[in-house]
Parts: structure tokens; sequence; C-alpha cells
């Protein structure tokens, strides 16, 4: 059943992508690639391209550096540790939707957050800005890093953290105190004893975490749905919004189905040796 | 310890800092939804109500209560089913060893990695087909289809932990595939239906694609109705971050409670078996 839901509906989905259905109405006739070259020379597609991969990089380069701090924090042995581990970790158990929702309130551009970043001489427009930092251009839109994103990477990284924070907490459970102790009797510093030794040890969990958030912020939807939508200039768009709107809002089939086998096809190219690799080594 | 006296305190001040920043959202969602709609100011945004103001919460309630039941009929049959053909195909792929059985695995493992944009053409086509479209069961057939993958493998690595001398002794005795799991599995493998529930809940309750592609309007679960909320004419957001906290209330519950096996299930489900 598996096979037939999964990989049947995937060449299913392949197959539409190759065909003329962009009306209500099915249309099976072969086009070939047409749609994905369409895609490809489309203002938004590019835009979306440019806007998931910024967001994966800052996503995931924030997550793994908070979660390994946070992580490193609640090893201190500290007083009320549980509480803040709960602290940290449960904006995991929200919604995308509600963290949207509640973003979008503390980002509104007149207001929010920026009532402390003014007197700083800061004056964000956060979602709704469309300047592009860095930009240059490429193909039909200026490559670069948009500001707006920014804003959806924060409510992203406060929503996930917690599970890279819960992965390395895991990890450091699992270093025995042996190496700890041999490294202080080396006369190592605490600094140089995670810099050096910690660190080191868990960078096969910092790869789980780059899979699992890379899978994650390459078919996000749902967050930039609820936060932003696709935001002026398409500036926060992403593959998914617009092949939930070119598809089912603006019946373009072919369109819709073409985007989502590049979603796949992205999403594929991380899992695919993963899961090939933890086969091999977990056996 | 080796350790300057500043440094504790200065551990202390971080995790105080990092817990606000991560406490904040929730702060500004309970104020603001304690608002009458004129103190829910751009300018006020930070500030406590002057008096606690409970209207929004009515509101809220009145819109969402229809969805919030859907969601209900929704999340409790998909975790239970789910659940269920998770700890079965888990128990046949830890258990009984054939040839090509890792391949199996790793094929359905995939399944809960694809981004399901790539499957939801032909599902609607399908569900139209036979007549589950824009109806709850419909809903609920979806996540325990694509639920199966996640679960299995939740209950593949807590029956790994199960010794195989354990069901090489019972087949010796004359259990077949069904009795051994029934009256060895399954009485062993409660922890895992509570770790796999309330994953599945968790994550049922929260999803959003499917639940705006397949049903519409008087069907739709709480969380496309939260985002309609804010899609109306004016947003009242006091009434918005009370049907958000509405919305967040089911899970954020089961975490406060059950937050260990919380933990648990994502760890379960993210480190490979």
């Amino acid at each position: 059943m598996i096979f037939l839901f999964v990989y049947g509906f995937i060449g299913w989905t392949g197959y539409v992508s190759l065909s003329n259905w962009n009306s209500l109405v099915p249309d099976w006739s072969f086009a070939g690639v047409k749609n994905y070259l369409y895609l490809f020379h489309d203002f938004r597609f590019q835009a979306d391209l440019r806007n998931t991969l910024v967001f994966t990089v800052l996503f995931i380069a924030a997550v793994i550096v908070l979660g390994q701090l946070l992580a490193i924090l609640l090893d201190q042995k500290l007083r009320g540790e549980s509480l803040f581990r709960n602290i940290f970790f449960f904006p995991m158990a929200l919604s995308f939707v509600v963290t949207g929702v509640v973003w979008q309130w503390l980002f509104n551009p007149s207001t929010g957050v920026n009532l402390f970043l003014k007197p700083l001489g800061l004056d964000g427009k956060w979602y709704t800005d469309t300047n592009i930092l860095f930009g240059f251009h490429w193909g039909k839109i200026e490559f670069g890093i948009p500001v707006a994103i920014i804003a959806v990477v924060v409510a992203a990284v406060w929503q996930m953290t917690g599970f890279a924070v819960a992965m390395y907490l895991a990890g450091l459970r699992a270093i025995p105190d042996e190496v700890r102790e041999a490294a202080r009797m080396d006369g190592a510093t605490e600094f140089q004893l995670y810099w050096k030794i910690i660190l080191p040890l868990l960078r096969p969990i910092t790869v789980s975490v780059i899979i699992i958030m890379a899978h994650i912020s390459l078919k996000i939807f749902d967050l930039i749905y609820a936060m932003t939508g696709p935001g002026a200039n398409f500036v926060t768009d992403v593959p998914g919004v617009y092949m939930f709107e070119t598809t089912f809002r603006g019946n373009y089939y072919a369109n819709g189905a073409a985007i989502a086998m590049v979603m796949l096809l992205s999403v594929a190219i991380f899992i695919v040796p993963y899961l090939i690799s933890s086969r091999k080594g977990g056996s | 310890m080796a350790r300057s006296v500043w440094a504790r305190p200065f551990l202390y001040a971080l995790a105080v800092a990092m817990s606000v920043f991560f406490l904040m959202p929730v702060y500004v969602m309970v104020i603001t939804s304690l608002k009458p709609l004129d103190e829910v100011t751009l300018a006020d945004m930070w500030k406590l109500p002057s008096t606690i103001d409970w209207s929004s919460y009515a509101t809220a309630f009145d819109k969402l209560a229809p969805n919030f039941w859907n969601s209900l009929l929704l999340v409790v049959p998909a975790t239970l089913l789910s659940a269920l053909l998770g700890a079965l195909n888990g128990y046949v792929l830890s258990k009984w060893k054939f040839k090509g059985v890792d391949t199996l695995f790793t094929l359905i493992l995939f399944g809960m990695f694809i981004p399901y944009q790539s499957i939801l053409i032909p599902l609607i086509q399908f569900l139209r087909e036979i007549g589950l479209y824009n109806t709850i069961p419909g809903l609920v057939f979806v996540h325990v289809v694509y639920g199966i993958p996640i679960t299995t493998l939740m209950f593949r690595n807590f029956y790994a932990a199960i010794p195989d001398e354990m069901i090489e002794s019972a087949k010796i005795d004359g259990a077949g595939f069904v009795r051994i799991f029934r009256y060895i599995m399954l009485p062993l493998s409660i922890t895992g239906f509570v770790v796999v529930a309330i994953w599945q809940f968790t994550n049922i309750w929260n999803e959003f694609l499917f639940a705006v592609t397949i049903t519409t309007s008087d069907k739709q679960p709480i969380m496309v109705a939260l985002q309609n909320l804010s899609g109306s004419q004016i947003v009242q957001w006091n009434v918005q971050m009370a049907g958000a906290l509405l919305a967040a209330l089911p899970t954020l519950l089961v975490y406060i409670f059950l937050g260990k096996y919380f933990v648990r299930g994502l760890l379960a489900g993210s480190v490979k078996g």
C-alpha cells in the first residue's frame, strides 16, 4: 500500500508535470519538459529558489549553533535545568501555523520587536521589507539575502531549536565522564575541553541535525503561508507556497506538479544518501 | 572543577536570557488575548492589559469550536490506527527476517521525508474517486497512510530492544505470528504506544497542508480555521491570539504532562534504527 501511495503517486505526479494539464479539466496529453522550462524562466520561481537556499542555510546554521550552545549550557548541571529544558523544548509542540500567527504580530513593522530596536537606531520593516542584501543580478531576479526572510528564519529557529538541543543533549549524555576527566587531568580548560574534544564527538549528530532540518526547510509551507505569504516581490515566497497557490488556487496542475517534483528532488539529494549510509552503519 | 568565580553567574544569566527569548511570544500571546480590542494597539503591544477581558476567548471559541471538534474527530482515530499499523509493521520488519527486509524498510522510510506536495495531486483525484474528498474520514485515511513510515520506524526501533530469544521460544512452543504479536509484543509495547501516539497526535493536530487541500469550510480542522481567522477582513489581534492559544492548547497540555515521552518520540523518529 505504501508503495502505491508513495511511489505510485510520485510517478503519477511526475507524469502530470510532463502533461498539458493547466486548467480545471485534466489534460493528459504529453507536453515534454515545457512546464519545467517555464518554471526556470519564471521570476517567481527563481525568487523561490533564492529564498529557499538563503532560508535553508541561515536556518540550519542558526539551529546548529544555538542548539549546541544551549545543549552545553544544559549540561552544566545548573539548578532548574529541567525547567530551562522545558522552556527550550516547548515550541516544538506547537504548530507552524500558531508560530506563524504569533510571530506575524511580533514582527509587525510598526511595533513588536521594533519598539526595542528603534532606540538603537534600527527601524526594521521585517517581512514587508523588499530589500535584498548583497544583491546581484541573476536570471530575472536580484540574488542575495532578502531582508524579509530573516524574520521568517527567526520564527523557524524559535520553533525548531529545541529539536537540535534534544539531540545534542542525548549526544552529550552518551559521552562517558572518563573522557572529560581525562582531558581535565591533562590540564585542558573547560573551553578547550568543549571546543577540542566534545564538539568533534558531536559531529555525527550535527550531520543528522543538518539532514532533518534541511528536509523541513526545503519543504516548508505552513509557517510562511501563515506568517507572511509570498510577500511583495515574492521576497518570502518558497516552492511550497507557490505549488499550493498555482495548483489549488490557480488550477495550473502541471506547473504545480513540476514544482512538487523539483521539491522532491531537492529533498531526495539530502535524504537518499543519508538513508543508505544509515542502513549500512546501522545493521 | 577549575572555574573562575564569574562563570556560574554568567551561565545562569545566559540561560535566563535564552528563556526570555523562548517565552516572549507566549507572553505577548497571553496578554494580547486578554485585552479588549481598543487596547490592542501597536504602541501598547508589550503592556499588560488594564483589565482582564475574556471576550476575545468567547469570540475565538465561537468561531473555532466546530473546527476544534473536527480536529478531535480526525486526530483520535488517525492516531490509534496509525499506531496499530506501525506496531504490526515494526514487528514484521524487526522480528520476521526475510530477504530484502532492509531494503524494504529503507524504501518505506523514504516515505516519511518526501514533500507531500509531490503526492497531493494524485491523492486528491484518488479521494474524489472513492468519495472521501472533503470528509473527515478521508483525512483520517490520509494521515494513517502517510503516518505508517514514521510509526513503523519508531516501533521497529522499540522492538529491536526485545530479545529475539523470546520470540524463538514462543515459536518452539507452537505460537504463530498473530499469537506472538497479541500475547508477547503488544503487552511489551505499552511505552512504545504512548510515545508513538503522542508523536502522531501532535503531528496530526498541527498538520496544515493536507488539511487545507483536502477539506473545505465546515470540514476543516482547527489549524486551517486559525489561518482563515487572520485572512478575514480586519485582523482582530486579540481574537487571533486567543484562537492561537486555543488551537495550541491540546498539544501544549500533552507536552506539559507527557513531555518526557514526547522528547523520546522525537529522538526515536530522528535517530536511525
